[in-house]
């Protein structure tokens, strides 16, 4: 073990959770030795996943999801649910989402905001958006991270959120498994050794991983789960649901207004984000209202929580299989399960907490923040890299086996599921054909038999000189990497010669691309720090100017004819400086709205109070609280 | 996409746990030389060495890795001895279909004329109970080979001397081509019979399947 004095430092690398909902970025607090999260504007730990595309450019977090409704088609929501994956992969999901997915080959590609975008480039300017907020926190460069992934994520994902790292300008050092890292936070002082179930229900991925804790080892026994099941899946059910309700209740006024909410985004966005939040209240609540004001009508109705376990039922079940499983694979029973921890917000629910306590016969405990304990393990696993922590060890595994295809399109297995990583196998080949210069490798993961039913990763071409048929020797050697991702090296044994690999991802982005996304992201970067200002400075204007109508709607009469020219006009240079593009034009206009509305609005709530409360003016009553 | 290293470690996974080649072996100890090998040669403590430095430390890990995977497993740990005092660590690449050994031929006639049966049309229910029925047998058969394997036949190899090796190793081979034969009777059994593992067949109520 070293000693901290012989300790080789690496620069600060922070550790995030690039999460289908909210991500975070942590870091490992040095005088205290404890991993923290570091807050956003406003002291707001998360950042909600959201990008939206605008004519000012990219905006990201809340101020993107506040243009969820009003700007459907060019704000992209859970984009991790499309990372490392193809058009047929998402078909079905993609007729729920307000934003466009263009059919085509390899990966998915989205039209949002004018242009062409892929998942990689949606992940980077979240990326980048937690790399300022650590920047700005340190006040300096970061440009390392280790980031969270699903521990279900195949090889196409993890490369995927790999390249969405590069296009941030972030070397990825190392890509964790979300419940491995959950299990390091707790680790650190509230986890006993023995062997652990992690349950890992997020936004949009479902993981469930079970590791043996040991003498500072935390090694993976087994691990499973599914990338297509969350949170967001809990929400479409139940707008659905309410989508039916309100064709029955509101008919009327649905045909009145020939209105056809299902094919109208704002209106689906509206019904999502209710449905969202209802879901959220009844966690701790039996039963609560919801009230979506329409175009034309509002729709407002109970709901209880036994109404919506209902709903969600089928969703939770689909986790249990891949949680009896994992125990299998571990060769376990419930039994030997010391400890079971919930991790990701969906957990949250208590229906899933009653199942996951029914497969595993244990109460399951969740004592540190479920949204934030994935970014605080990251954290750790960072400050491991950094030579900051040295008796931890992690000891991950690969969850999908990996093979490649042979005759008949039968899958040889070379690396089975759930085998510790870095992990490595060597297999050899040979040409069937005299002359033969070109060996193709089609290599597949999954657990199924033949390889058209397993995840397509990429085919390798192997170039070698001609021989006769038999005689070449390629050794090929499969490393899985700390990441979890595919190195492949070939080598001819008769020459000794390294064989050239070409190597075309399925569902991938090739070198080119990457750079290509690189160099624009710094174009696009140039301009994302001064827009997002000048949109947030239009926004407030927008505010202030709705808020300015109002009062002099309602209460013109009530003061003279001076002050109500001296708002309006400055409501009119507020309206000039916005069309702008100079922010600091609005902001002064702004504050000048502000202030000539101050009186105006004091005479409103004056007014407003005055019946109930006599005659004392409503500042003095303001000023008693 | 890197090449691997050069000079990649080519010890025996015997050698790595530092253990003679015995099929005797206690598996609290070699855990807790894995854990010792693992903490001296993870990617996570060599993260600022330079990067062939770097490669070497990922290869080594991967070999210590899979050593542990092997000698944990009993039955892995004779595959692999076999494959080892043969000198053929490499696999070959070889999907095909395990054949039946000689001698389990004749007994296995019967099943494999039910399961053609059953590939050409719908199992009446007497069909049904039988290959349920030999899906029992064979497995207590297949649990037993394996007990053969790890237990006795094992404990002859590291009892026999060098003249008496050729004989263990020979019985080994039969041991695992009859405990391969038998897996991919049971698997097909299963498939006729439309069952797939526990956990599978509580997927299968589901709507949706991963792949």
């Amino acid at each position: 073990m070293t000693s901290p004095s012989e300790r080789t430092r690496v620069s600060r690398i922070v550790g995030i959770d690039l999460g289908t909902t909210n991500s975070l970025v942590a870091y490992v607090d040095e005088a205290t030795g404890l991993p923290r999260v570091i807050p956003g504007a406003e002291d707001r730990p998360l950042l909600p996943s959201v990008v939206a595309f605008t004519p000012d450019g990219i905006v990201v977090g809340y101020a993107a999801r506040r243009q969820l409704a009003r700007r459907p088609a060019d704000t992209v929501y859970s984009v991790k649910r499309l990372m490392g994956r193809g058009f047929e992969d998402v078909k079905d999901e993609a007729r729920y989402l307000p934003f466009r997915i263009l059919p085509g080959e390899g990966l998915v590609k989205l039209a949002v905001g004018g242009r062409e975008v892929t998942p990689p480039e949606v992940s980077a300017a979240i990326l980048k958006a937690l790399k300022e907020r650590a920047e700005r926190h340190f006040g300096g460069a970061v440009d390392k991270a280790v980031v969270t992934v699903p521990a279900y994520f195949n090889d196409a994902q993890r490369q995927a959120t790999k390249d969405a790292g590069r296009i941030a300008g972030l070397d990825v050092v190392r890509i964790v498994n979300e419940p491995t890292a959950a299990s390091l936070a707790y680790g650190l002082h509230r986890l006993s050794e023995g062997i652990i179930a992690v349950y890992d229900l997020g936004g949009g991925t479902f993981d469930v991983s079970i590791l043996r804790v040991k003498d500072g080892v935390f090694e993976v026994l087994a691990t499973n789960g599914d990338t297509h099941l969350g949170g967001d899946d809990f929400d479409r059910v139940l707008a659905l649901w309410l989508l039916e309700d309100i064709a029955v209740r509101h008919h009327a006024e649905l045909d009145r207004d020939c209105v056809d909410l299902a094919h109208d985004p704002e209106a689906m966005q509206e019904l999502r984000l209710a449905a969202e939040a209802a879901k959220i209240r009844l966690s701790s609540e039996e039963r609560t209202t919801l009230t979506i004001p329409f175009a034309g009508f509002t729709y407002r109705r109970d709901i209880t929580r036994a109404e919506l376990e209902r709903l969600v039922e089928p969703l939770v079940v689909r986790t249990l299989g891949p949680a009896r499983r994992a125990l299998a694979d571990a060769g376990l029973t419930p039994a030997d399960i010391d400890q079971v921890v919930l991790v990701g917000g969906s957990t949250r629910v208590p229906l899933v907490r009653r199942r996951v306590q029914g497969v595993f016969g244990k109460t399951p405990h969740s004592q540190l923040n479920p949204d934030e304990v994935v970014a605080l393990g990251a954290a750790v696993q960072a400050h491991i890299l950094a030579g900051g922590i040295t008796d931890m060890l992690l000891l991950d595994v690969t969850p999908l086996s990996l093979g490649i295809e042979s005759l008949g399109g039968i899958v040889n297995v070379l690396i089975p599921r759930n085998t510790t990583i870095p992990t490595s196998a060597r297999e050899m080949f040979t040409t069937s054909v005299d002359g033969q210069t070109l060996v193709d490798l089609h290599v597949v993961q999954g657990e199924r038999e033949l390889a058209k039913d397993c995840r397509s990763l990429g085919r390798f071409e192997l170039r070698i000189d001609p021989m006769p048929a038999g005689m070449p020797k390629i050794e090929v050697t499969f490393l899985i990497d700390a990441n979890g991702i595919l190195q492949v090296g070939a080598k001819e044994q008769r020459s000794g010669k390294t064989a050239s690999i070409e190597v075309k991802p399925t569902y991938g982005l090739n070198e080119a691309e990457v750079e290509r996304m690189i160099e624009d992201s710094f174009t696009y970067a140039e301009a994302d720090v001064e827009t997002r200002m000048l949109i947030e400075a239009r926004n407030e204007a927008d505010t202030v100017l709705v808020h300015a109508a109002r009062a002099l709607r309602q209460g013109a009469h009530l003061v003279g004819a001076d002050e109500r020219t001296s708002i309006e006009s400055a409501v009119a240079a507020l309206r000039a400086a916005r069309a702008g593009d100079d922010r600091g034009r609005i902001h002064e206009a702004t504050t000048a709205v502000n202030r000539a509305t101050e009186h105006l609005a004091e005479v409103l709530m004056d007014a407003a109070l005055k019946g109930a409360l006599g005659s004392r003016r409503a500042a003095e009553i303001l000023k008693d609280q | 996409m890197v090449f691997l290293a050069e000079g990649t470690l080519r010890k025996s996974f015997f050698e790595v746990f530092g253990l003679p080649r015995k099929l005797a072996v206690d598996p609290a100890e070699l855990q807790r030389r894995f854990y010792a090998l693992a903490r001296e040669h993870h990617p996570d403590f060599h993260q600022s060495a330079p990067p062939t430095e770097r490669a070497r430390v990922e290869a080594t890990s991967a070999l210590v890795n899979a050593a542990y995977r092997t000698l944990r497993d009993p039955i892995a740990r004779v595959d692999y001895l076999v494959r080892l005092e043969e000198g053929r660590e490499t696999r070959e690449g070889d999907a095909g279909r395990p054949t039946a050994p000689p001698a389990l031929l004749q007994e296995m006639f019967e099943i494999q004329e039910a399961l053609a049966e059953a590939k050409t049309g719908a199992l009446d229910d007497a069909t049904r109970a039988t290959l349920a029925e030999q899906r029992v047998a064979l497995r207590t058969r297949l649990a037993g080979e394996e007990a053969r394997v790890t237990g006795p036949l094992s404990a002859r190899w590291d009892a026999a001397t060098p003249a008496e090796r050729p004989a263990v190793l020979a019985a080994f081979k039969e041991g695992l081509a009859t405990r391969a034969y038998l897996r991919t009777v049971i698997d097909d059994l299963t498939q006729a019979l439309g069952e797939d593992d526990v956990a599978e067949r509580e997927d299968k109520s589901v709507a949706h399947r991963r792949h």
